[in-house]
């Protein structure tokens, strides 16, 4: 029993090592955010910050326009995301569960694109958007997320996973594929639905080299593409870089919180799965 | 007679249901072909010509990728990129399978540990790479302050070309620990628990079990972590870009494949020379991804 307890006390040691090294960078951060530039370059540090004043969110609203960063990530997420689950769905449950010609070497086609480095794509699909007038647009954020591969892939083993009778019972009712597919197992799908949702939304959010090349005018910048133009016009003003970096982190920091539960999940089914 | 009208009536279905099977995926099958497989073609028929600026390309044959073999900027950010990937590869999974381990012990308060170790992952890289810039800060930075508070001098993270590989290494190494994590905790949860019981009724100590039963048992998971872990470590880009200004000494020795391709492609606006060097990533991927495959055979262990 003691060698346990002993055995415990060494996991926590190391556990608690990790976490702190983990929430100290952001720790920092947000403490900074709340200094005068002159209290963040103080040798050695100040810890705490004097006063405890949103000034540094203020000025550097003044300078970026966050609402506009803000709105369009969440756009290009929300559009990234619908499409990725209702197409990959539709796709995924007929390489699942219909019959037709051609179907291993349609799927084939879909498989291959999963192999390969998504950088071989940019420049042929920027050219594409460019010719389609949609440069600067929020459309332009959304087009390499219309289609998921890997999402095909994950919902094809979703819907091979489900039980066959519930299908056959409702063909024999007299619905059509369409019915079959829509009220019965698109809702049996729900939790890889969720898990591709939150996977395609985790990468839309983080992606930096699409939203740099395609929106060059700051307001249609998304979040990420929008700290870079910061990081050029503060590269010493630390407090409003900390700033702009706490309201880059905190909205997925705060959905996370919330659906904790389905995050960690929908990383597992499609680390596990995919 | 009978029969006829039958293989009609079924003939009829049949092509109903295939007609539903090509509506289902076509949104999928078009944006496929459209976004990736002739993006690919594109991309390939690029290097083969010389596209500056935005004037139509000019075939120039394989003159791009003999410019390739000779070029020391691109075997520099592949020595560049595979250090990096040898440096966050095994430090990055081994330290999440040691947090998966134990986080999946009979231990309290795992879930806050576990929502902590995976903040990281929820964090734009951009703004993570600009905290990790001040964190690293060679005159005011934390990581200083603190080391010259135990007697360390101060250190050159991001200014030394000896050391800015290993900082942004490290960077990397963070922000991958909780994606990896969750899904060996997954793979760990997987395993029977009788094994363990019956190994501890046979007396094994907790490094025994290790090796001969939770080892073998997640090699799968292990392996998939691994194999993914390595192919986006080959694409480093953001921290490197976030992080790094061109004109830093130690540019340099930190500057990536995908890095590379990027400043052809959109600054310097040399397209084909660009869409050499993304097909040369694409070959090493390809050839990587054959590799594991060849190996999976021997070291993976498959339950069936």
């Amino acid at each position: 029993m003691k060698t346990k307890k002993k055995q415990n006390i060494i996991i926590y040691i190391i556990l608690v090592v990790m976490a702190f090294v983990m929430v100290l960078p952001f720790i920092w951060t947000v403490l900074t955010a709340f200094k005068t530039q002159a209290e963040a370059l103080k040798v050695p540090p100040q810890i705490l910050p004097s006063s405890w004043s949103f000034i540094n969110y203020v000025k550097v609203s003044e300078v970026l326009p966050f609402a506009a960063f803000f709105l369009n990530t969440f756009l290009m997420v929300i559009a990234r995301v619908v499409c990725a689950i209702f197409f990959s769905a539709l796709a995924g449950y007929a390489f699942a569960r219909i019959e037709f010609p051609g179907k291993n070497i349609l799927f084939t086609l879909v498989l291959m694109q999963m192999m390969l480095p998504s950088q071989i794509f940019i420049l042929p699909q920027y050219l594409i958007v460019s010719k389609l007038g949609w440069l600067n647009t929020v459309k332009a954020l959304v087009v390499p997320g219309v289609v998921s591969t890997f999402g095909t892939f994950l919902l094809r083993q979703f819907f091979m996973g489900i039980p066959k009778d519930l299908e056959e019972a409702s063909v024999l009712d007299g619905c059509s594929i369409w019915k079959t597919f829509w009220k019965i197992m698109l809702p049996l799908a729900k939790s890889g639905l969720v898990s591709l949702g939150i996977f395609t939304a985790l990468f839309a959010w983080k992606d930096l080299m699409w939203p740099l090349i395609v929106n060059m005018s700051i307001e249609k910048m998304t979040l990420s593409s929008g700290l870079v133009t910061l990081m050029g016009q503060y590269s010493v003003d630390y407090p409003q870089l900390m700033a702009g970096s706490v309201i880059a982190i905190l909205p997925m920091i705060i959905l996370f919180l919330i659906f904790q539960k389905q995050f960690v999940e929908g990383i597992a089914t499609t680390g596990t799965k995919g | 007679m009978e029969t006829a009208k039958k293989k009609v009536k079924i003939g009829k279905r049949k092509r109903t249901t295939y007609l539903y099977g090509y509506l289902f995926i076509a949104p999928t099958v078009i944006g496929v072909m459209v976004l990736n497989l002739w993006s690919v073609i594109q991309s390939f028929y690029y290097s083969f010509n010389e596209v500056k600026g935005f004037a139509a390309p000019k075939f120039i044959g394989l003159a791009n990728y003999a410019r390739l073999f000779g070029d020391a900027e691109i075997w520099r950010s592949i020595g560049n990129t595979f250090l990096y990937s040898l440096i966050t590869v095994p430090l990055g999974v081994l330290l999440s399978l040691v947090v998966a381990v134990l986080l999946n012990a009979k231990i309290k308060g795992k879930g806050v540990f576990r929502c902590i170790y995976f903040l990281p992952v929820v964090s734009a890289p951009a703004a993570v790479a600009l905290v990790w810039k001040w964190l690293y800060n060679k005159d005011y930075g934390l990581i200083n302050e603190m080391l010259s508070a135990i007697g360390i001098g101060r250190i050159d993270w991001l200014g030394k070309p000896s050391m800015a590989l290993i900082s942004v290494a490290i960077v990397g190494i963070w922000t991958m620990v909780g994606y990896n994590m969750v899904i060996l905790i997954a793979g760990l949860q997987d395993i029977p628990k009788g094994l363990y019981e019956a190994a501890e009724i046979d007396g094994a100590g907790p490094f025994a079990k290790f090796f001969k039963i939770t080892l073998p048992m997640v090699s799968p998971t292990l392996f998939f972590v691994s194999v993914t872990t390595i192919i986006s470590s080959l694409q480093v880009f953001d921290l490197i870009y976030m992080m790094m200004k061109p004109s830093s000494p130690a540019f340099k020795s930190v500057e990536s494949i995908v890095y590379l391709f990027y400043r052809y492609t959109f600054t310097s606006y040399n397209k084909g020379y660009g869409s050499a060097i993304v097909v040369l990533l694409f070959v090493i991927i390809l050839f990587i991804t054959f590799i594991q495959m060849k190996l999976q055979k021997k070291w993976v262990h498959y339950n069936d």
